[in-house]
């Protein structure tokens, strides 16, 4: 796109006859395409694309955070709606964008055929005719001489060797030659601009037929802590691509053996890490465990996918031993609140053993709520952590007995129905610190006890079939880009006009005139070191003949 | 590996001697330029100038004399006072930038990583690129009386790197725990560090080009900048080389970003303005390719470059919440 179309000035002399509406119909068309392809054009899009884009960093995105968005919109009033209805909070999925750059798409495609139309046709052309006047070029140098000034045009030929050169003969004897370098310019830049409209396919594609999903595990390296790709309810959540309907997906399964985690003095994380067991292929290969070591920054690579360390946590393990001696041993995540010290927070939920009758189940259902301290402090009562490692595990415990409200409808993983807390269903019976090994009895003698603490990863999936071409595209987007910054398409002429033709003293007229096609900036230093070479062949010459004179 | 607290005070103090240096050096360029006489001519000649497209203007240097063999030594015409002033503010610059080296050395040693893992730390290199950038361009442009201006938001940066962002020598977190680190951050402080040059030349060319224009305009303070040509040509040739480093750097932080967080592009607020960034480069480098773009526009969108690239490191980084969120600024 560094081109410039100059339109053709206007012509006002007579009105000429009123055109057929189609031929009309088609000169729009015509104008709208070529005003489209300009560079006035492209940069109008360019700046609307940079604009554009800025809300996008700005506003809480849809599709990076919908709870702040929610929050951003409640906030606003009427402002925020307004902003949700201009698709503002999802800039990069918005009409509007879309139109900017699928405008700027047309308007590169528009402007690349023709130039890569014109580049093949360059590539065999002789470099163009002299200009008659080389004083009228941008860079320009003259001397004259008693000899008749071929020395030049020996050195000149010697000089350009690389540049693309013909030799002309012009009337009235004059000699001179034509030379252009620099064809790796266009080369770059077409490769440059054909590289991003690649990337850009690419990065669509990817887009179309990837998805990305996760899923908690705990690591415990057992049954409970293995999970396979086997489809969409594999995963707690999971954003598939508009062409992705969940089948054929890749079926390997993972094993999450053990994980630890350490910390500087100050809280802040220092490694993570997951011990896992993959099997690539359980259907043909069951028995083919490969281990791998999980960590941030080290994902691991299985049949096309791409899995992730994305989260840690904790799940304390609660024993509850019900009055006629049954025991039932639970653990499930609990979600971090604070990122610092992992005081983390969820609902380990019970059902009463051996009991069907849904009466009396709806009286007997346990669930242990409240908040874990990996590195538990109690004071005054209130139970806060001060370290992320567990340390000294503790749970400010709320334990409710009644009805969970699990078997009527949905309900979160890390928190009770408070519905049914509000309507009396589910009261809170006993309230406790417990410490690790520490226990409690409830009113009707059941006893709740804190037994263990295990650890959970959060693994994030993601596939993406594009990416090795995004990466090779933009590879060749920078090479294209370097090339067409750095080589410069320039040109230079060198001209001897025998005595009596040019110069009033009747001395040969050496003539060297530059121009630099593209941008004028740092050609003027290589055409001084040239000019100045051919002109001194010409002087030198001029000496010797001027010695043997003598 | 713990951090040697010795080696991360001497880099601190280093730190701060090379921003007192620039400082001073700072003082000396622009009295250079606030004492020095307004050549009668140089509005002209510079116009001249742009028209022929022509080779660069070189300072006139004054002749040195033969040193005689024998005899009374005769003492070599000095510069104006001004001019010294100037050359002695290049020279601190040179003693600052090695004090400024010797405090990022420290601070990589003090903290067995590369030394650019939190905000204070990524200005220091970003400064110290920009600089060094400088002092390497000065050999080959006639740029010497525009250094005070160079020096202004560097020593801006410097000051709020240690004073605002400043953070104990530490450990980076496991997202950072990468080889990386050290290319995607490198690549991109260097790049902005560099790009720095041209939208501070652009924006000096902006005066100096209404001054072309019309004589009566900022004629104290233009005609004492180089020639608008070269402004020019200085601000596209470190453009050219600034932007393909810094598209270097975006592509290496995808690569990062896919081992990282799973995404190589997923619109975070840095990655967005980095884009919004390199739009408004190619703009640049397309407007010089337009017919009524060239000079002026294109050197306001340079400048607009230089505004998007500040509003990258300071406001997203400081105020919006992203996974770039590694200032360490609490």
């Amino acid at each position: 796109m560094t081109r410039t179309v100059n339109e053709p000035a206007e012509q006002t002399a007579t009105p000429p006859p009123r055109p057929s509406p189609l031929r009309a119909a088609f000169a729009f068309l015509r104008n709208t395409w070529r005003g489209l392809v300009t560079m006035r054009t492209a940069l109008m899009l360019l700046f609307l694309l940079a604009v554009g884009a800025m809300p996008g960093a700005l506003l809480p995105q849809q599709p990076l955070n919908p709870p702040l968005v929610t929050q951003y919109i409640q906030n606003h009033g009427w402002w925020g709606r307004l902003l949700d209805k201009l698709q503002f909070f999802n800039v990069y999925g918005s009409v509007w964008f879309a139109a900017i750059y699928v405008l700027l798409f047309v308007s590169l495609v528009g402007c690349l055929l023709p130039r890569t139309v014109d580049y093949f046709r360059q590539a065999t052309a002789k470099p163009v005719l002299t200009p008659r006047n080389l004083s009228r070029m941008p860079h320009h140098a003259r001397t004259t001489s008693t000899t008749d000034g071929l020395a030049a045009l020996d050195l000149a030929r010697k000089q350009l060797r690389g540049w693309r050169l013909i030799e002309r003969s012009e009337e009235g004897g004059a000699r001179s030659i034509s030379a252009e370098r620099g064809y790796l310019r266009e080369t770059g830049n077409l490769i440059f601009h054909f590289a991003m409209l690649g990337l850009i396919i690419a990065f669509a594609i990817g887009k179309l037929y990837g998805y990305t999903g996760q899923s908690i595990v705990l690591a415990q390296g057992n049954q409970q802590s293995q999970w396979c790709n086997s489809g969409v309810l594999a995963y707690d959540s999971f954003s598939p691509g508009l062409r992705v309907d969940g089948t054929d997906m890749a079926p390997y399964c993972i094993r999450v053996n053990s994980f630890s985690s350490s910390f500087l003095p100050n809280e802040v994380a220092n490694s993570f890490d997951a011990k896992v067991s993959y099997q690539a292929d359980p259907v043909n290969d069951p028995n083919s465990w490969q281990n791998y070591d999980l960590q941030v920054n080290a994902p691991l690579n299985v049949d096309g996918d791409k899995v992730y360390l994305a989260g840690n946590g904790y799940a304390p393990v609660f024993t509850v031993t019900y009055p006629n001696g049954q025991q039932r041993t639970n653990a499930i995540q609990w979600k971090e609140d604070d990122g610092l010290t992992y005081l983390s927070e969820g609902a380990t939920k019970f059902d009463p053993p051996g009991i069907t009758d849904p009466a009396e189940l709806h009286r007997k259902q346990i669930a242990v709520t409240g908040l874990f301290a990996p590195t538990a402090v109690v004071s005054g009562g209130i139970m806060t952590s001060v370290f992320p490692s567990p340390n000294n595990p503790g749970v400010a415990a709320q334990i409710y007995e009644g009805n969970l409200g699990n078997d009527s409808h949905d309900q979160s993983i890390f928190d009770i129905d408070q519905t049914m807390v509000d309507s009396g269903q589910l009261k809170m019976v006993k309230q406790a610190n417990l410490m690790l090994g520490q226990s409690v009895t409830l009113p009707d003698g059941t006893k709740v006890s804190f037994d263990s603490v295990q650890r959970w990863v959060s693994l994030l999936i993601t596939h993406d079939p594009t990416q090795d071409y995004v990466l090779i595209f933009a590879v060749a987007l920078l090479l294209g880009l370097v090339t067409s910054l750095v080589i410069k398409r320039r040109r230079i002429w060198v001209r001897v006009t025998p005595a009596g033709e040019g110069d009033a003293d009747g001395r040969t007229v050496i003539e060297v005139g530059g121009l630099a096609r593209t941008d004028q900036a740092g050609y003027g230093e290589e055409f001084t070191r040239l000019s100045a070479r051919i002109l001194d062949a010409a002087a030198g010459a001029d000496r010797s003949t001027a010695g043997k004179d003598i | 590996m713990p951090v040697n607290e010795t080696l991360a005070h001497y880099s601190t103090w280093c730190y701060g001697s090379a921003v007192g240096v620039y400082v001073l050096a700072m003082l000396f360029c622009l009295a250079e330029g606030a004492f020095s006489k307004v050549r009668q001519k140089s509005a002209a000649q510079s116009r001249e100038l742009v028209g022929a497209g022509g080779p660069s203007v070189t300072e006139p240097t004054p002749p040195t004399p033969a040193a005689p063999r024998y005899g009374r030594t005769v003492e070599a015409p000095r510069r104006p006072l001004p001019e010294r002033l100037g050359r002695m503010g290049v020279s601190l610059i040179i003693l600052a930038l090695g004090l400024h080296l010797v405090a990022i050395v420290l601070r990589g040693l003090a903290t067995h990583r590369a030394p650019w893992g939190n905000m204070y730390e990524y200005v220091s290199v970003l400064c110290f690129a920009a600089i060094a950038a400088w002092v390497v361009l000065m050999a080959k442009f006639p740029i010497r009386r525009a250094t005070g201006f160079v020096l202004v938001p560097v020593v801006i940066l410097m000051f709020l790197g240690g004073t605002v962002l400043y953070t104990q020598a530490e450990p980076v977190e496991p997202a950072l725990q990468s080889y990386w680190l050290a290319v995607h951050v490198t690549i991109v402080s260097v790049a902005t560090g560099v790009l720095l040059i041209p939208g501070v030349a652009s924006l000096l060319y902006l005066f100096r080009s209404a001054h072309d224009r019309n004589p009566a305009r900022f004629a104290r303070f233009a005609p004492k900048l180089p020639t608008s040509d070269t402004l020019d040509r200085l601000a596209y040739r470190t453009t050219v080389f600034g932007l393909p480093l810094f598209t270097l750097g975006v592509i290496c932080g995808a690569i990062w970003a896919d081992s990282a967080w799973g995404h190589y592009w997923q619109w975070d607020p840095k990655e967005t303005t980095a884009f919004v960034a390199w739009v408004v480069y190619a703009a640049y480098l397309h407007s010089r390719a337009t017919a009524g773009w060239r000079g002026t526009r294109a050197a306001v969108i340079n400048v607009v470059g230089l505004a998007v690239m500040l509003f990258n490191l300071f406001f997203i980084n400081l105020v919006v919440t992203g996974l770039h969120s590694y200032a360490g600024v609490g």
